[in-house]
């Protein structure tokens, strides 16, 4: 662990564990939080200065590809920790689809493992629920989470057969994990590229219904509430999904969700130039699903806001638009991305934070979220209002799959702490390993 | 102003459309020649990129060009980039550094001749991409209104079957209603596309309200897979239901013209009887495929040296 004795000085504490709200500094030592408050004085040590910047908990990602073990050449787990801490993350958890997949124990314990060395951002195996992502036989819970699994999840594919995704739900009870559902009925998404309406009608692309997602979520959430089990629904993106989400809630199902800034910011018409970097899966929505999910995140039906960064070599996505892979990277545009409901007056500084952090923690069951006194020093400084242009080729992604390139964004990590450690300054760049 | 290239009829305004119909009017007089060769695009190359199989299109884009004298090269591209590990924008690299006038594509999924488009500094127009847009068809397809109605402004349109895969239903529809048509559609529910009213056209499911009263009846070419199974139970419930035969016709007008981007599924789309009726017009729609080809060719890539120089169709020379 880390020796660094660090001062964070001047800035505004958010900190949701604690509903605190307030101008002041926080000094680091030995990996921990040792002082919260105004005025503090450690002049030994090394001094941030969050001078008009936000000091929160750093962000906890629920839902990533890191692509390592089998396709490095999108990503690995150094490139997608070091691109996580660039965007304010101190902590990812990633999906098991790598190659081959995370279904044994020994995939989980080679995750954690390359992580602690090669990566600044913690990194959080989800296990995959069924071997092989086959969606017919479950997967070693117990011992995946005794290697260090923090959910389950057959993410990109949904499992189709509801009596085995019933089972799965019912031995989760057992390890205490949630199983992340990824909502799309395969039968009724078919073909389908783009959110089925005027937009897939005017691209004559096979469009891609919501009701795809509002009926497998509604499925689970229907599991969920007979089996008692932790259910958490991934990148929610419909409107139907989120009123059954929210309807299930009333009914005190244990279910939580999470959705990502793409699906809280931009529409289908984001594909009106067939740019395949804004092709994702789910697809992006109308107006009143992006509507709907922004409500429900402010609501609190949905928890969590999680990126789904999902990175793509430029020769994939250069393929036609049925063919390019669905997905794109999402750790660096992500704060400032979702500022817009900061800026819209949906969500206050703190209640934003609290979806970023605090949430996402709980619903793993992991440290973060919380900037109280002994707390591990996971801190994101956030500077709100700086502005500046995204280029992929210049973040630490090795994919470069972003519908906001090129565009001028506001609002920016300008540091972030790990375990005590200051792995990035927007200045000097991702400063560990 | 035409732009640059002609991805789909929905870039052009009525100015544009109009320039294009006048200019096959004088293309369709080239192919009555004893000699259908003018020397306009001498000089000039242009590249058919058809990654879709297509017969007749492709050959009406070859001799549109040849008889404007233009080298025309036909690239065998596989169906799809994943079988030849190479992307269609590596593809459309390798094409602009061949200096090329012009670049046609043809392509089974949506926005791939945008996709090129974007890299290429040629024109590139639109041969058909998915169920996106034919636009030289629709093109094609006002002339051959124009030539026998004497019009478009004023007439209704019914389009008939599986629109929500037509590429050649949502070209005609932007192209007939910016001419001031009234474009209706019809078919199955199921093949109708989400939303297709903001297109600014009415639905229907029964054939009978939409063909009532209208002066074009445009029955489309139905594919052979979706005739059975999940789009539609047998090929003998859509043509009774949704073919076009002459008690249906009863209910347009007297003197509707009945048409079909080809090929028809005789006994199908349209029943024998019809189709052999008054076949001058479906073919009339492949002739003026050409000219219309000609058109397009001319007004796209006579234009790629700067200063747009009007080019004689008579003698080729400059003015």
């Amino acid at each position: 662990m880390s020796e660094q004795r660090i001062w964070i000085r001047g800035g505004r504490i958010l900190d949701p564990a604690a509903e605190r709200d307030e101008p002041g500094d926080v000094l680091i030592e030995g990996g921990v939080i040792v002082a919260v408050g105004a005025k503090l004085d450690a002049s030994d040590a090394q001094v941030i200065d969050a001078n008009g910047a936000w000091i929160a908990p750093g962000f906890v990602d629920l839902h990533a590809h890191l692509r390592e073990p089998g396709q490095e050449y999108k990503e690995d787990i150094a490139s997608g920790g070091r691109s996580a801490v660039a965007g304010g993350f101190a902590a990812v958890a990633c999906m098991a689809n790598t190659h081959p997949v995370n279904d044994d124990p020994a995939m989980t314990d080679f995750i954690i493992d390359r992580a602690k060395q090669d990566s600044p951002a913690r990194v959080y195996p989800i296990a995959a629920a069924t071997r092989g992502l086959e969606g017919s036989e479950m997967t070693e819970m117990s011992a995946l989470v005794e290697a260090g699994a923090v959910a389950f999840s057959d993410d990109g594919k949904t499992i189709m057969d509801g009596g085995v995704m019933r089972r799965i739900l019912e031995y989760s009870k057992t390890v205490g994990s949630p199983v992340i559902t990824h909502g799309e009925d395969r039968h009724l998404v078919g073909e389908g590229v783009v959110n089925e309406g005027p937009v897939s009608t005017k691209l004559g692309l096979p469009g891609n219904p919501a009701v795809a997602e509002d009926v497998l979520v509604t499925r689970d959430l229907m599991l969920a509430e007979m089996t008692g089990a932790h259910l958490h629904v991934a990148h929610v993106s419909t409107k139907g999904a989120v009123a059954a989400i929210r309807r299930s809630r009333e009914r005190g199902a244990h279910v939580t969700a999470e959705v990502t800034p793409h699906h809280l910011t931009l529409t289908d018409e984001a594909l009106l130039g067939y740019d395949t970097n804004a092709k994702v899966a789910p697809p992006l929505r109308s107006k009143a699903d992006v509507l709907a999910c922004r409500e429900g995140l402010a609501d609190g039906t949905i928890d969590a806001i999680a990126t789904d960064h999902a990175p793509h070599a430029v020769h994939e996505k250069d393929l036609e638009f049925t063919e390019a892979p669905p997905g794109l990277i999402g750790f660096e545009t992500a704060f400032p991305v979702v500022l817009d409901l900061v800026r819209g007056g949906e969500l206050s500084p703190l209640e934003l934070m609290r979806r970023l952090s605090t949430n996402p923690a709980r619903i793993i069951g992991r440290p973060g979220g919380s900037l109280a006194i002994g707390a591990a020093a996971d801190v994101a400084i956030l500077d709100p209002e700086m502005n500046w242009i995204y280029d992929p080729a210049k973040g630490y992604s090795k994919s470069r799959n972003s519908p906001w390139a090129g565009q001028t964004l506001k609002g920016r990590a300008i540091a972030t702490i790990v375990a005590g450690r200051l792995v990035y300054d927007v200045d000097r760049g991702v400063l560990y390993p | 102003m035409i732009g640059r290239d002609l991805l789909g009829t929905e870039d052009l305004d009525r100015a544009d459309i109009e320039r294009i119909l006048e200019t096959a009017e004088h293309m369709r007089e080239i192919g009555r020649r004893t000699i259908k060769k003018v020397p306009t695009l001498r000089g000039r190359t242009i590249v058919n990129l058809f990654f879709e199989s297509s017969t007749r299109t492709k050959s009406s884009f070859e001799i549109a060009g040849k008889r404007l004298s233009a080298d025309v090269i036909n690239f065998a591209a596989a169906s799809s980039s994943l079988k030849k590990a190479e992307s269609i924008l590596d593809t459309a690299r390798n094409l602009e550094a061949m200096d090329l006038d012009a670049v046609v594509v043809r392509h089974a999924v949506a926005g791939v001749p945008k996709q090129i488009a974007d890299v290429l500094s040629a024109p590139v127009i639109n041969a058909g991409d998915g169920a996106h847009e034919h636009p030289t068809q629709a093109l094609l397809d006002l002339l051959t209104v124009r030539r026998e109605k004497g019009r478009i402004d004023g007439l209704t349109i019914a389009i008939i079957g599986d629109i929500l895969h037509s590429r050649v239903a949502r070209s005609n529809i932007y192209a007939f209603r910016k001419m001031g048509a009234e474009v209706r559609v019809a078919g199955p529910p199921q093949m109708l596309p989400a939303a297709i009213e903001t297109l600014g056209v009415k639905a229907f499911t029964s054939l009978r309200e939409a063909i009532d009263g209208v002066d074009v009846v445009m029955a489309l070419r139905i594919q052979n897979e979706r005739l059975s199974g999940t789009y539609l139970p047998s090929v003998r419930e859509y043509s009774a239901t949704y073919g076009i035969d002459r008690e249906k016709l009863k209910f347009a007008k007297d003197d509707a013209i009945v048409m079909h981007p080809g090929p028809v599924n005789r006994g199908v789309e349209l029943s024998h009887d019809l189709t052999d009726h008054r076949p001058g017009v479906i073919l009339d729609q492949v002739r003026n495929g050409v000219a219309i080809r000609m058109a397009v060719l001319y007004l796209l890539s006579g234009r790629r040296q700067e200063g747009d120089p009007r080019l004689d169709l008579e003698s080729g020379e400059e003015k």
